[in-house]
């Protein structure tokens, strides 16, 4: 060091950049990240990794792609990754749509202001109120000797199990999972919606737009990404969601994660490898839809430029 | 305009009717144990189930450990971000949003394999070790909710003089972070931290695969094996969501709006 400052006379006399001395930082700066770091390696990233490359291996530890092609040969697997598709996409869809007609409801609609706190109070609590309880809940309305069952049918003399009701099937799920992904929706684009300034609505007027434009060329692009972005993140909460249909059937219920769950706790597909396999395929479907979420933000993004 | 209001009040109803009936009718349900009468009965016998309590108490531990330790990863990465590391951050930003992409299951199954009792980390292997691994579990699954209410308490304070002012006084990094910094995001870690008491108490997947004796497996077992007392459990699940929720209501009251408030 001193070697250097004496051959340069000018340098040394020159206070140090800031960027020099960052440099000269370099070791010290990680360690504030450090505990991150390794916490998000050793117990989110590695942890990951270790079931992709799982997936790949026979039990002998040799590359195959046989526990990949069972996912889509083995009938009782694909069934499954179909419903646990269609649930998590359906109950994406409509939780995204109603918890936006509500969200605009209570921000734009004229509704006294308490609407708008109440629903949002509300919304906090029913987001976070999944799983178990959730299922005891709908048990305890909508089940065999529910309240609302028992009064349907002897107040109105509408047997919903005789018609085919039940909550083991597609549909039956989906209504029970609305109930956390309408207030999810409603908690994430309410700000959204709020950014939507007034003087926005009042220049396209002034231009001469009618509402309906107005929707379509100011609202609709401004809240695109963030209700696509929901939306992803309503497929990935349900499809990962394990705990409700648990309550409703145990193991019964053919759905992904309850698949995995069983395979899991038991082997019960007899191939300790297809449990990885399961598990890639799991990731491999939430990650795509990330990837779609981006590929339209970026578009829209574009767009709004 | 009129029917704009119109429509706007049956949104409102109908999306109020779908959430009051089923919480309403858990409430009836639970309090019809005793034939003909209402009565509390089934909450008397599910408060009253040792195994109740110690489950509950466990999760309780356990939701504490989580937001002890999601403290001591999240606040120095935040503060060190803010203050250093700006280019880090969509990094940081990104894998705080994987839990929300990896499902609960996989995440566990990864620890499952990995941590198992014969391998180099044999978290699996007692049971310190695997309630160890639980709280590990549950934080990661808190990570990106931690993380964001964290980071946005550190955006309304002004961390870079706040950090040199502690600096000129002879502070460390230790009584930066825990003396100054802490301080002034207290608020906002509370919020983290009672959103992740929320989602963890209840949680069923990662403590039923680890073999723990949760709240979240008690409340399977009941589910499977009861009739009233479910619901009753639900309703107290409710609460205790509720609990929390109003609490960050009443601390986000408290919380600076921006770095440069007055006093």
């Amino acid at each position: 060091m001193t070697d250097l400052s004496l051959s340069n006379q000018a340098l040394a006399s020159k206070p140090a950049s800031p960027n020099q001395a960052t440099a000269f930082r370099l070791p010290t700066q990680w360690i504030g990240v450090a505990p991150f770091f390794i916490f998000a390696l050793m117990f989110l990233i590695f942890p990951t990794i270790y079931l992709v490359i799982g997936a790949f291996q026979n039990s002998e530890g040799q590359l195959t792609l046989d526990n990949i092609l069972q996912l889509v040969s083995d009938p009782s697997i694909s069934s499954s990754y179909w419903a646990s598709i269609k649930i998590s996409f359906w109950s994406a869809i409509i939780g995204a749509f109603a918890g936006l007609a509500i969200a605009i409801a209570i921000v734009r609609g004229g509704l006294p202001s308490w609407t708008r706190s109440a629903t949002l109070t509300f919304s906090g609590v029913a987001s976070n109120f999944a799983g178990l309880p959730l299922a005891f809940a709908f048990l305890a309305t909508l089940g065999r000797v529910g309240i609302v069952t028992t009064l349907l049918r002897d107040v109105l003399n509408i047997n919903i199990y005789a018609m085919g009701f039940n909550f083991l099937t597609t549909s039956g799920l989906i209504a029970v999972y609305l109930f956390f992904q309408i207030p999810l929706m409603v908690v994430i684009i309410v700000p959204a919606i709020d950014g939507i300034k007034k003087e926005w609505g009042e220049a396209a007027a002034t231009l001469g737009a009618t509402q309906w434009q107005y929707w379509r060329m100011v609202v609709i692009p401004v809240l695109w990404p963030s209700f696509l972005g929901t939306v992803i993140l309503l497929f990935a909460n349900a499809f990962g969601a394990i705990a409700t249909a648990y309550a409703f059937a145990g193991p019964a219920l053919n759905i992904v994660p309850i698949k995995l769950y069983s395979q899991i706790n038991g082997d019960v597909l007899h191939n300790p490898q297809l449990g990885y396999a399961i598990a890639f395929g799991m990731i491999v479907i939430t990650g795509l839809a990330n990837v779609f979420y981006i590929w339209f933000r970026t578009r829209s993004e574009r767009w709004l430029k | 305009m009129k029917s704009g209001k119109f429509w706007a009040w049956v949104v409102f109803v109908v999306g109020a009717a779908y959430f009051f009936i089923p919480l309403m009718a858990t409430v009836e349900f639970s309090l019809r144990m005793r034939r003909g009468v209402h009565s509390f009965d089934a909450y008397q016998i599910v408060l009253g189930d040792p195994r109740f309590q110690s489950t509950f108490l466990y999760s309780v531990v356990a939701a504490v450990f989580t937001i002890i330790l999601g403290v001591l990863i999240v606040v120095p990465a935040a503060y060190w971000i803010r203050l250093r590391l700006p280019q880090l951050r969509p990094v940081v930003e990104f894998i705080t949003l994987l839990p929300l992409v990896i499902p609960a299951i996989v995440i566990v199954f990864g620890y499952i394999r990995m941590y198992g009792s014969n391998s180099p980390l044999p978290f699996l292997g007692s049971n310190m070790g695997a309630n160890a691994l639980l709280v590990i579990g549950y934080a990661t699954l808190a990570l990106p909710y931690m993380y964001r209410a964290v980071d946005t308490g550190l955006r309304t304070i002004d961390v870079r003089t706040l950090t040199e002012a502690a600096q000129i006084l002879g502070a460390g990094w230790g009584t930066i972070i825990g003396r100054v910094i802490l301080p002034n995001v207290l608020i906002a870690v509370l919020s983290g931290a009672f959103l992740t008491f929320a989602i963890v108490i209840g949680e069923f997947t990662m403590a039923s695969l680890l073999n723990r004796p949760a709240f979240g497996p008690y409340l399977q077992n009941i589910g499977a094996n009861r009739a009233y007392e479910p619901a009753a459990l639900a309703i107290i699940a409710f609460a205790i969501t509720w609990g929390c929720m109003s609490l960050i209501q009443i601390l986000s009251r408290f919380a600076p709006k921006s770095a440069n408030r007055p006093n």
